[in-house]
């Protein structure tokens, strides 16, 4: 399946957006959430970026206060992960202009229109910052 | 009244933002306030109003999404909500349902009929929210139900629908496998699209196929290489990359195809994610491709003395898939490698240890290990008793295939004991034991390496390493005749501190001081009347005890068990009391130094007999080689255990029992050896013996004169399994340093391991497998369609240009080595009409 989940946690451990490709319950989501951000948040800059955790691998980048972390198979490509969240990144940034931690907490489904553009059932459809951006400016126009 | 109560409602709610500013703002305690909210929720999303609903469900799902709240009751509302005519609602009302909806979800069923008007909608982004939706919680139902419109979706000139619906496919095809027949041919025509966006989706589609069932990808395996070699999209290449990795390990031809345009995309590209990609590849599925292979390693050293962390790791990491089958590209990089275990990131601690024993043979496994050891000195406790884990499981793999020198081996893992962050206590246990009873020249230094470990006080406050010092105590026990001092082995087996082991153990030391015990008297009496017994004369070079030393033995043993004949703990009191009677036995005649001392020396004698039974390794399949014997009448009442376990009992053939058979005999001859050289000795218990064996004759195995390896006598080592011709045989090549003489390690098949290891599950596989017929079935559909257009565009293709003929011939020789290759027999008959059909390009050769 690719990309099992994508979450964006803040320094304080607070999740600000969880998107995840297979069905787990509440408590399981919970649990995973927490053990993954605790293995994250203690680990510096001096390390690499890959964690593994249960069946996960859990790749993730620190955007000034936010963590961005994405759980793929194991046999996923690692870097194209972390050029996937970058492009994520510069995506919010080239809608919001500088996508600060509040913008994603406020504008929380447009974050949800842009993940769901560019990822489809855990694979990665669509790379073209202009092609993920145009039905959200459509429909932001429409409003 | 209710519309204006709506209208009100709807003017005064609360919108998603003012719910989050609220958020920043409450002074109630984040649950407090998300309760209060919770009940706002629930009384508007009662409400008529679509507008006021679906706010609140959207305030809903947002709490879901990030506090974790339960929104499973409100599964119908967002039916409500996706049936709206206005856009902003159907968002709200789908985005709730895809995270909330699952299998188990009852109004699943009252979905359908929106989603699939939702689906044929003439607005774009309606029919993309249905898609998103089903790509997420599609059921069987919803696929079987769907099929059609996510066929006429898969054609659609909306490039942003199309995409959307080649990937939805996957999650189609997997819940539904009819699906494939519908709608793979239009997914395998997305292939050959010139539009990326449809690119991009169709190979993730096809590198997740490939991924659940190469085979059935292989047929597409020209078209992969056309976008392999014309792609210069780094995304879909590394998908590419993926199909063929998996491709190459089932049709091991394609690896001279591929591997020369993946060197050209190594040296090539910039980009350190396909370049990575290209190097796993290979590494994993292309590493007999001698130049590739030289190339990825290359690459690879590139990424190790990079500071990017993350390279690093990944080049690590390569490695690791390499050592197995090329081990000189581990060996190139040693010094990397060695230098990463003192890393800052635990990650890459543990790739470069899990590198380094790759490397350990039996000519460096003493360096290493003495490196390895330093490093678990100082590091962190996780680290640290992962190093001793890997020490372990690499010299213990293959029974001690690795290890030539066992007293540097044993004190080694004394010094395990006495790294302070050990916790890997019961690993070393077992081993300690284990030795013991494979390596018999190893026990003399196991002993001594025991005795240490025994007599240190500070380890007995140690928690993780109760076991170890269990096995210490057992060791000293059983081989009490290598013991340098028994007395002082004695004494650190009853030193006060020993209060701190839990019961269990604290009784393994009890039985231990006993077995010293009698192996003292036995010496001591062996030596006043060397006649008495035969089985004290091998221990009679041990020096002979005087009596003084025997008396000061058992002073100091009643002196310790006293107090242990009345703690509440039975087992400990129960041997403590066995060990004191047995000294109250034999006290008054050892004191009084009575000439014949016939009741003293023959109760030693019997325990002496008693314990003298060398233990051996048992093989796990033990149980399984004993044949049921003839009469005994296991069906008779248990009919119905037949039906559950009716493999299990099928008897197995008699030549095969060895073990436990034989050790039974061993027992057998003991007992008759023991009553025919002292009959005055032994005869209560053989009679007794004779007289059960009588009786319950049917129980005892059949009598060892026809067993096959009768010849081999009670002092043949190892007794306990006469499998010495299974020891394997590399085990005695001569070795680079013949100084010392690796000494015999007992080895019993480990034929069990693997049998269960090959052993699958027959229902793991299922849903993948009917998956992949289905679309084998699909592929040859569309090859039967194929091969008349494919006749006239030959040319454009990449294949031989041979005659017809030739080609046909190819094409069947291709397909017998196919199949020969691949190993799934089961499959292969259930559906053998198809696979015979599908044809596999000439491009393989």
């Amino acid at each position: 399946m690719g990309i099992r989940f994508i979450l964006m946690v803040n320094k304080q451990g607070q999740t600000r957006l969880a998107q995840y490709y297979e069905w787990l319950t509440l408590e399981e989501r919970r649990a995973l959430e927490g053990e993954i951000v605790r293995k994250c948040l203690a680990r510096n800059d001096q390390q690499c970026s890959f964690v593994e955790h249960r069946n996960y691998k859990i790749v993730y980048r620190r955007y000034a206060s936010l963590f961005f972390m994405v759980g793929v198979d194991d046999d996923e490509n690692e870097l194209a992960i972390l050029e996937f969240i970058h492009l994520l990144v510069e995506t919010m940034d080239k809608h919001f202009g500088n996508v600060c931690e509040l913008d994603i907490m406020f504008h929380l489904e447009k974050a949800h229109f842009m993940l769901e553009e560019m990822v489809m059932n855990g694979c990665i459809v669509e790379t073209s910052k202009a092609n993920i951006l145009s039905p959200i400016q459509l429909m932001d126009k429409a409003h | 009244m209710s519309s204006s109560n709506s209208l009100m409602d709807n003017l005064f709610q609360r919108s998603l933002e003012d719910l989050i500013k609220g958020f920043r703002l409450q002074l109630l305690g984040e649950s407090a306030y998300i309760s209060r909210a919770l009940e706002e929720i629930r009384r508007e999303i009662k409400v008529t109003d679509l507008s006021t609903k679906s706010t609140a469900l959207h305030k809903l799902t947002y709490l879901a999404a990030l506090h974790g709240v339960d929104m499973s009751w409100a599964a119908f509302h967002a039916v409500e909500v996706v049936s709206s005519p206005r856009f902003q609602h159907k968002r709200i009302g789908y985005q709730a349902i895809t995270q909330s909806f699952n299998d188990q979800t009852s109004v699943m069923l009252l979905i359908t009929n929106q989603v699939r008007k939702d689906l044929n909608s003439v607005n774009e982004f309606e029919a993309s929210l249905a898609l998103e939706c089903l790509s997420r919680i599609g059921t069987h139902d919803l696929a079987r139900d769907l099929t059609p419109e996510v066929f006429t979706l898969l054609g659609s000139s909306k490039t942003f629908v199309r995409k959307k619906a080649i990937g939805v496919v996957l999650r189609v095809f997997e819940k539904y496998h009819d699906a494939v027949k519908v709608c793979f041919k239009r997914l395998v025509e997305n292939l050959e699209s010139s539009d990326p966006q449809i690119l991009s989706a169709v190979v993730g589609v096809f590198c997740e196929l490939a991924t659940k069932d190469p085979s059935s990808c292989l047929p597409l395996a020209p078209e992969f290489y056309k976008i392999l070699v014309d792609s210069r999209n780094n995304w879909v290449l590394i998908k590419v990359l993926k199909i063929f990795a998996k491709l190459a390990s089932i049709e091991p031809r394609l690896g001279k195809k591929v591997a020369e345009p993946i060197c050209e995309h190594m040296r090539r590209s910039v980009a350190k994610s396909l370049v990575f990609e290209c190097v796993r590849t290979v590494v994993s599925s292309l590493s007999d491709q001698e130049a590739a292979l030289k190339l990825a390693v290359a690459k690879i050293r590139e990424f190790l003395v990079e500071d990017d962390p993350n390279l690093k790791y990944l080049g690590l990491h390569a490695l690791s898939i390499v050592a197995p089958k090329h081990l000189w590209a581990v060996l190139e990089n040693k010094e990397v490698v060695v230098k990463a275990l003192s890393d800052e990131d635990p990650n890459v601690k543990l790739e470069a240890l899990h590198l380094l024993m790759a490397m350990v043979n039996e000519d460096n496994v003493s360096d290493i290990s003495r490196i390895l050891m330093n490093y678990a000195l100082k590091s962190d406790p996780f680290f640290c008793n992962e190093i001793i884990y890997s020490v372990l499981s690499a010299c213990s793999r293959n029974a001690y295939e690795i290890v030539v020198d066992f007293d540097w081996y044993l004190s080694l893992l004394g010094e395990m004991a006495r790294i302070p962050h050990c916790q890997r206590g019961e690993e070393i246990e077992h081993q300690l034991v284990d030795i013991g009873m494979r390596v018999r020249d190893a026990r003399p230094q196991l002993v001594r390496v025991s005795w240490a470990l025994l007599s240190d006080p500070a380890l007995l406050g140690n928690l993780f390493l109760h076991p170890i010092l269990s096995a210490a105590a057992w060791v000293s026990g059983e081989y009490a005749e290598f013991s340098k001092n028994p007395y002082e082995t004695v004494e650190a087996l009853l030193q006060p501190r020993t209060d701190l082991l839990p019961p269990s153990i604290k009784a393994i030391y009890i039985q231990s001081v006993f077995k010293v015990l009698v192996f003292c008297l036995g010496s001591y009496f062996s030596a006043e009347e060397p006649i008495s017994s035969s089985l004290a004369q091998e221990s009679s070079s041990v020096n002979a005890f005087a009596y003084e030393s025997i008396l000061n033995l058992v002073n100091v043993i009643e002196l310790g068990l006293g107090p242990l004949s009345g703690t509440h703990d039975v087992e400990v009191q129960e041997r403590a009391k066995n060990v004191l009677g047995f000294i109250g036995m034999i006290r008054e005649e050892i004191s009084e130094k009575v000439n014949n001392e016939a009741e003293a020396c023959r109760v030693t004698a019997f325990m002496e007999d008693v314990f003298s039974d060398d233990l051996g390794p048992v093989s796990a399949t033990a149980q399984e080689k004993v044949c049921v014997p003839d009469g005994l009448e296991l069906k008779e009442t248990l009919m119905d255990l037949e039906e559950i376990c009716g493999e299990f009992l099928k008897p197995v053939e008699s030549d095969k029992i060895s073990f436990s058979v034989s050790k039974l005999r061993i027992r057998d001859e003991q007992e008759a050896s023991s009553s025919s050289s002292h009959p005055h000795e032994g005869g209560a218990g053989a009679a007794s013996l004779l007289e059960h064996r009588k009786r319950h004759g049917m129980y005892y195995l059949t009598s060892q004169k026809d067993d096959p390896d009768s010849n081999v006598t009670l002092n043949d080592y190892p007794l306990a399994n006469e499998l010495a011709n299974e020891i394997s045989v590399d085990l005695f090549k001569p070795k680079r340093k013949p100084s010392k003489p690796r000494p015999v390690v007992v080895k019993l098949d480990d034929g069990d391991e693997s049998r269960s290891k090959g052993k699958t599950n027959p229902e793991a596989g299922n849903e993948d497998e009917s998956l992949s017929r289905a679309i084998q079935t699909a592929l040859v559909v569309k090859n039967k369609g194929k091969e008349k257009a494919q006749e006239g565009e030959e040319s454009s293709r990449i294949v031989n240009h041979t005659s017809l003929e030739m080609k046909k011939k190819k094409k069947k020789k291709k397909k017998n080595g196919e199949r020969s290759s691949k190993d799934k027999s089961r499959r292969e008959s259930e559906v053998a009409a198809t696979t015979e059909q599908v044809i596999i390009p000439d491009f393989l050769l």
